[in-house]
């Protein structure tokens, strides 16, 4: 069965079971692995794709619920006005230490600057919950969202 | 002992020996294959100067998050004299003879290569010097390098690289162990934070990782392990998996751990992972795992209490008349400690790729030890080492989990089954938290005494954790230089090991990440019964300046007690340490620990909630890591990783259970990793140089951490945690 999804701007056809996960699709259908698996149950939040300009996590969303909506992923988000700020954050800081979850963080990131464009420490905190960093850069998370919404000072790596 | 413990310990242990020795590696050997039609001239294994004068170089060793792939390339360009922005950087395949030893653990890349890899870099600018001092007829010792160019000294001539590397490769390497070196004073690049070569790719979701590792005709494997450790498969039903869409194979396999060499898993393999992964449902295993089902933590923990009933099976070390020390002591202190299983939880899941094909294999694999990957692979499907080729991929974190080739052993049985189709193999979360190779649990039974005058005289452990197959199980050791051990006279350590079939494995400051904890909380209620706080008593205790041989041979790493008191001085002077302060719900908690030749204090200011909760809001670090931090922005980061890291196994609830022989979490609900609102508000890290060789920085701050957040939760509570992790119920 075929389902249409919008991707990053394009109509992209996806032949596999409705209830496959975007996540799988993305990886093994649409060749576009900067979205990661994590746990497969939404708890890493290394999945993290935009829907309709919300966080979602992929994993836990077969392409059935996606069909007919906005999809951004990692590969495309320095094209969003806040996602290249968070990316080129991401960059000066040398945020990654392994990097794995990082295309879910920086989704993340941009979400959250799209709709709170100052967010507080506690928003960032919260904002930021669902994402795992095993390597545990949050220090450098919290730093790198603040310096793309302009509210610290520059640090340079 | 199964085959993937013992040769993945042997490994690591043969990789420490040639610490520091030279590399032995065929400088006229390409570490890759120059790319059709790219202009560029191979100098040697590490080196390829490209024709518009960049640079590309060969880092060697598997990064985990380590930060190595840009730290031993910086070596590399350092002593070449080229400008960082000139470099690129190309991950090597897995080839010891070209390279030498290729891991990831112990914190062994920088002790290892300091000097090897700055010899790979000054040898090439040597036959760089030498082909223009050949060109030019002058004495190459008038000509000087910079920038990636060779120049005259006040005179007319330069040239780059890339004009002189047809010449430079024809010229004689020289003796590595003879090269002249750079003048430290003179460094350009070691010492400058950079930018982790991989970041700009990470940041856009290039694939970088093993589980990207993608070719035409992929096919993809999902694989059911025998949940008890040791179980084997007895009969298997795949009738209802084979007739459905996209499923190619059901493949019974063997993991590696087993030692009977029966199979122990059965692998789906699809068209999809997904689709493969959700077939195992239909899959019906039978499994001979009877004697494997008995093993379980609460069967441990009664172990440990009878072996604390009956003393120690072996001693670790014994000096002195710690008995008789204790039975003259003004005063005495003795309590146990307890620490569990832990997972590794690495976020990419483990996985591998493999294509077998006319009795060759060739692996894409994140693993932080290839070489007995290769060595298992062999055995287990009966071709030569020869026949097997290890890409090296980008890893989604490594904590020691990746030492362990199961998942390599595993693919390459099932794409043997499958020859001329690329397969990947993928562990679910459950896999990968069930079939970890553990941190294994540990108890102590400590006594201490102390003369009048409040000085440490006697001090007793009893070590009580886990064996396999007669041995002590990996990870489950302890060393008789354990300190206090070496310090004070009287002393002695025992250890009993438990009968055990879970399989144990190294995590991030193997050992050191337990015994840190029980040692440094229990040496501070000793600090207590003497009137002092931590920090003072270990300065007591320490005493003079001086060096502790730890023991003979390359591998023995001396104590130096000067380096200790120095980096307990300077943290204490960062946190502006004031003696033991607390209450309240209040506290701050301090700690020391050496460990992968790295010397940490660290002081950590701690709240704790009405519901018992504990949220560890600053924390100072101080380090001694030798006489140079090469890329500093890496090795501040290094360190505050390690911090929260330590946090998580200390507060959040991270604990693994065996019940009925096998692990019980399922996934982060149940066994939980920290998450940003667990990260300190800040972690303020400095370094302390000393005159000595840099050592590295993957795990040595992580162990203090521990007893710091620890003796910090008793400084708020007057509760001493004696069992991690830390219960919130226990601190209301």
């Amino acid at each position: 069965m075929a389902t249409t999804l919008s991707i990053n701007g394009k109509e992209r056809r996806v032949d596999a079971d409705p209830t496959k996960p975007l996540l799988w699709a993305l990886r093994e259908d649409l060749d576009m692995p900067g979205t990661k698996f994590g746990c497969g149950m939404g708890l890493c939040g290394a999945c993290t794709v935009h829907i309709d300009g919300n966080a979602v996590r992929s994993c836990i969303t077969p392409i059935s619920a996606a069909a007919g909506k906005a999809i951004t992923t990692i590969e495309h988000v320095a094209t969003l006005p806040e996602g290249k700020k968070v990316s080129e954050a991401w960059i000066a800081l040398d945020v990654p230490q392994c990097g794995y979850c990082q295309a879910g963080q920086i989704m993340s990131a941009t979400a959250l600057l799209t709709k709170t464009p100052k967010p507080s420490d506690k928003e960032i905190d919260a904002a930021m919950s669902g994402n795992i960093c095993r390597c545990a850069t949050y220090l450098r998370i919290r730093a790198a969202i603040k310096q793309a919404a302009g509210i610290a000072e520059v640090v340079e790596a | 002992m199964s085959a993937v413990l013992d040769m993945d310990r042997r490994s690591l242990i043969k990789a420490t020996l040639i610490g520091g020795a030279v590399l032995a590696f065929d400088a006229r050997m390409a570490f890759a294959a120059t790319k059709p039609g790219e202009v560029a001239t191979v100098i040697n294994a590490f080196i390829r100067i490209n024709a518009d004068n960049s640079v590309t170089i060969g880092a060697k060793n598997p990064e985990i998050g380590q930060g190595v792939k840009t730290m031993l390339p910086m070596l590399i360009a350092e002593e070449l004299d080229v400008d960082w922005a000139q470099v690129h950087v190309e991950q090597t395949i897995a080839d010891e003879k070209r390279y030498g030893p290729q891991l990831a653990g112990g914190s062994f890349a920088t002790p290892m290569n300091w000097l090897p890899m700055r010899q790979a870099g000054a040898a090439a600018r040597q036959m760089l010097v030498q082909a223009a001092a050949a060109r030019w007829g002058v004495d190459p010792a008038s000509l000087t390098t910079g920038g990636g160019r060779v120049m005259q000294v006040g005179g007319k001539h330069a040239v780059t690289y890339a004009e002189l590397a047809a010449e430079a490769a024809k010229q004689p390497a020289p003796d590595l162990a003879k090269v002249a070196l750079k003048d430290a004073a003179k460094f350009t690049i070691i010492g400058k934070s950079q930018i982790g070569v991989d970041t700009p790719a990470i940041v856009a979701g290039k694939p970088l990782f093993g589980i990207d590792v993608t070719m035409p005709g992929l096919i993809h494997a999902a694989v059911e392990m025998c949940p008890a450790y040791g179980g084997t498969v007895r009969s298997f039903d795949d009738s209802a998996v084979k007739g459905k869409p996209g499923i190619i194979a059901v493949v019974p396999i063997n993991s590696g751990y087993n030692p009977k060499g029966a199979n122990d898993a059965v692998a789906i393999v699809a068209q999809s992972w997904w689709a493969a992964d959700k077939a195992r449902a239909d899959l019906k295993i039978v499994w001979d795992d009877e004697a494997a089902r008995t093993y379980s933590s609460a069967g441990f923990e009664a172990g440990a209490d009878a072996a604390f009933g009956k003393g120690p099976e072996t001693s670790i070390v014994n000096k002195g008349d710690a008995d008789k020390a204790l039975v003259g002591a003004a005063k005495t202190v003795n309590a146990r400690y307890h620490y569990p299983f832990l997972a590794h939880g690495t976020l990419e899941p483990q996985n591998c790729t493999a294509l077998f094909k006319d009795g060759q294999i060739e692996i894409w694999a994140p693993t932080q030890l290839p070489q007995p990957g290769r060595m298992l692979v062999a055995a287990a499907l009966g071709i030569p080492l020869e026949a097997i080729t290890i890409n090296l991929t980008r890893i989604g974190g490594g904590f020691g989990r990746r030492l362990s080739n199961d998942y390599m052993v595993m693919v390459a049985q099932i794409a043997k089954a499958l020859p001329g189709r690329p397969v990947k193999l993928i562990y679910t979360r459950t896999d990968d938290l069930r079939h970890d190779f553990f941190r294994p649990a540990g108890w102590h039974s400590f006594e201490a005494g102390l003369d009048a005058q409040g000085r440490l005289i006697a001090f007793k452990d009893h070590f009580v954790s886990l064996n396999r197959d007669g041995k002590p199980a990996q990870g489950a050791t302890m060393n008789p230089t354990e300190l206090p051990a070496p310090l004070i006279a009287d002393v002695s350590y025992g250890a009993t090991f438990l009968d055990n079939n879970v399989p144990t494995g190294f995590l991030r400051a193997p050992m050191s990440n337990g015994l840190s904890y029980a040692f440094q909380s229990f040496l501070d209620e000793v600090a207590l019964a003497a009137g002092l706080d931590l920090p003072e008593f270990l300065r007591r205790t320490l005493g003079e300046m001086r060096t502790i041989k730890g023991g003979e041979g390359p591998q023995a790493v001396d104590f130096q007690t000067g380096r200790a008191r120095a980096v307990i001085d300077k943290v204490c002077a960062m946190a502006n340490w004031q003696g033991r302060s607390g209450g309240n719900g209040k506290g701050r908690g301090f700690a020391f620990y050496f460990s992968h030749r790295g010397y940490f204090a660290e002081i950590a200011d701690i709240a704790v909630n009405s519901g018992g909760g504990v949220q560890v809001d600053k924390v100072w670090v101080a380090g001694d890591v030798g006489s140079h931090i090469i890329n500093p922005i890496n090795a501040v980061h290094q360190a505050q990783g390690s911090v929260i890291d330590g946090i998580a196994q200390t507060i959040i609830g991270q604990k693994i259970e065996i019940v009925n022989g096998a692990a019980n979490r399922t996934n982060f609900h149940d066994f939980p990793l920290a998450r940003i609102n667990a990260a300190p508000q800040d972690i303020v890290v400095e370094f302390v140089r000393s005159d000595n060789p840099p050592t590295g920085l993957g795990e040595p701050a992580l162990p203090p951490i521990i007893p710091a957040v620890a003796n910090a939760i008793f400084a708020a509570t007057g509760k001493r945690i004696r069992s991690l992790p830390v219960v919130p119920s226990q601190l209301v």
